[in-house]
């Protein structure tokens, strides 16, 4: 194992991170802001509790959620896509690394940005609504395991992506759609009968659902079927990244 | 001593069927200079992206240091160093910081003493916390030699290093690479500047089509091939070439003050009957030039007949 190589990308990517640190957290703590100002507060108190839990907190997990998967996703992305774009990649291609190395640098990179800006809202969303936290090792299990295996899809759409366009184009187009229809401002059980059916093809109602249940103890799936989803999710996005450097697909001619 | 680098039927087929090595056969002695010719497309940089790992090879196989580059990838690169054609840098970063990043992607510990020593013999030391797009293009040509430099290597790619770089940095660049040629490192060049290899190459390779058309030594091979051309310069102009140098086939220029004489150095040149000759008829010298054709002559033709 190559440690410092893996090291060298990781410390590398987290200066690019650092060098934006007030924007890095400043857009998190401002959008969290505000969707507790119209959700919690204007809109909210209209709401009456869902599933026994305010509805300002209820949203908290969803609120993470979708941030942190949009993080992971657009930093891990980014991150592998930036030095093909610039042409930096033939380096990391040259060095005597192999592909776990690779993705231990840039997806732990990503992974970490994503987890420091899941508890930067998470300590935003503590000055407006009252949180107990009932399972907080469940809780940063699954918030770690999504932070990870988003950074993954992340770099398989950076190394798929030829351009610009298409590294903004699976975040766009099917993840925030996904993970708004995801239940991560309402249950799933507010939803007509037949959306509630539908919406279970949705994997990131799984993962929504799990987050929340270890805030409140309640739970739209299973605890151990949103389990089985993270593990499966990690599992697929691995498999392709095995298969993405056993081939050179799109990084090697 | 085995070759370090060791080349057998290496071949690269891309997926549009562009065959672009067609069965490299190439030893590198330890601690040469090979500088490695060819035109545009030639496959020069195709050859060198597949010993590094860039390119995944089609066909053969290749040692580095007696390691198989496929099976002993770990090995044979963290003996190589290379310094790619593109100026291809992470524009917001600073110098010190993509130094320090390539040392540690290729498994070094942090070693500050020496970043600082090849940042100083590159005259990048001042530079070392300037953003890499602060800076010329041969400064950027710089920075990818340092990065290419601190782990180490005991092999260095030099793809096309002084392109588009001005002439004191290419005097710079051939220090540098007299120096590493002097600790021991092997030296693996291509370029377009046949000036370069004729200046710093101890060997040459040409190489055209995907095919290696001759290795040789640089010395034997500007002799092999090399013509000489005897200039004369007279005193007085003459208006025909006397009769007794007609097998010469002599050249009179139009004013007639020149006699140029194409001879080739590893027959019999000629010389002393010739100016004997000149002699004998009246004819009074002013000077005499020699020159040797030049690599690039010598490349050209090569070319050429392969064409033909």
């Amino acid at each position: 194992m190559n440690f410092y190589a893996v090291w060298a990308i990781y410390a590398y990517e987290m200066k690019r991170f650092f060098r934006t640190l007030m924007e890095s957290f400043l857009s998190p703590v401002i959008s969290t802001s505000l969707y507790f100002v119209v959700f919690g507060a204007a809109i909210g108190s209209r709401i009456a509790e869902v599933d026994g839990v305010s509805y300002g907190a209820f949203i908290v997990p969803g609120l993470i959620m979708l941030s942190v998967m949009t993080q992971a996703l657009s930093n891990a992305s980014f991150g592998i896509y930036f030095p093909k774009f610039i042409g930096t990649i033939f380096e990391v291609l040259s060095a005597p690394v192999n592909f776990l190395e690779i993705v231990l640098g840039y997806v732990g990179a990503a992974a970490t940005k994503a987890l420091f800006v899941g508890v930067v809202i998470l300590i935003t969303a503590n000055f407006f609504v009252d949180l107990d936290i009932k399972h907080p090792i469940a809780m940063l299990a699954f918030l770690v395991m999504i932070c990870i295996s988003f950074s993954l899809f992340g770099f398989i759409i950076g190394i798929w992506s030829e351009n610009f366009q298409q590294l903004q184009l699976i975040p766009l187009l099917v993840i925030t759609p996904l993970v708004f229809l995801g239940g991560s401002f309402y249950s799933v059980s507010m939803l007509p009968p037949l959306w509630q059916k539908i919406t279970l093809f949705n994997p990131i109602v799984y993962l929504i659902s799990g987050f929340r249940w270890s805030f409140f103890g309640v739970a739209d799936v299973p605890i151990a079927l949103s389990a089985l989803a993270v593990v499966i999710f990690s599992g697929i996005c691995l498999g392709i990244v095995w298969f993405i450097f056993k081939t050179g697909y799109r990084l090697k001619s | 001593m085995p070759p370090i680098v060791d080349v057998q039927n290496l071949q690269k087929t891309y997926n549009d069927g562009f065959q672009a090595l067609r069965g490299i056969n190439l030893a590198i002695e330890e601690g040469e200079i090979l500088a490695l010719l060819g035109p545009n497309g030639a496959g020069k940089t195709t050859l060198i992206s597949a010993l590094c790992g860039i390119t995944t090879p089609t066909g053969g196989s290749a040692k580095v240091g007696g390691h198989d580059i496929q099976s002993g990838y770990r090995e044979t690169r963290s003996m190589i160093g290379l310094v790619p054609q593109e100026l291809a840098l992470e524009p917001f970063e600073k110098v010190m910081n993509t130094v320090r990043f390539s040392r540690g992607l290729f498994g070094k510990g942090r070693d500050d003493a020496l970043l600082e020593k090849i940042l100083r013999q590159l005259s990048l030391w001042d530079k070392r916390d300037n953003r890499i797009r602060e800076l010329s293009g041969g400064m950027k040509r710089r920075v990818l030699i340092a990065k290419a430099l601190v782990h180490e290597p005991r092999v260095l790619f030099l793809d096309e290093p002084t392109a588009g770089v001005d002439v004191e940095l290419r005097r710079d660049m051939w220090e540098v690479v007299e120096d590493l040629k002097s600790h021991g490192v092997t030296i693996i060049l291509t370029t377009h500047y046949i000036e370069e290899a004729e200046a710093i190459a101890d060997r040459i390779a040409v190489i055209s089509k995907g095919e290696i058309l001759l290795v040789e030594d640089k010395e034997a091979l500007m002799k092999r091939l090399g013509r000489k051309t005897l200039r004369i310069e007279l005193n007085e102009p003459v208006s025909k070439i006397p009769d007794a140098l007609k097998d010469y086939e002599l050249e009179l220029c139009p004013e007639g003050l020149n006699l140029t004489y194409q001879y080739d150095t590893q027959k019999r040149t000629g010389i002393t009957r010739l100016l004997h000759t000149l002699a004998k008829e009246g004819i009074a010298l002013h000077d005499i030039h020699t020159s040797q054709s030049s690599l690039e002559e010598i490349f050209v033709d090569l070319v050429k007949e392969e064409m033909a």
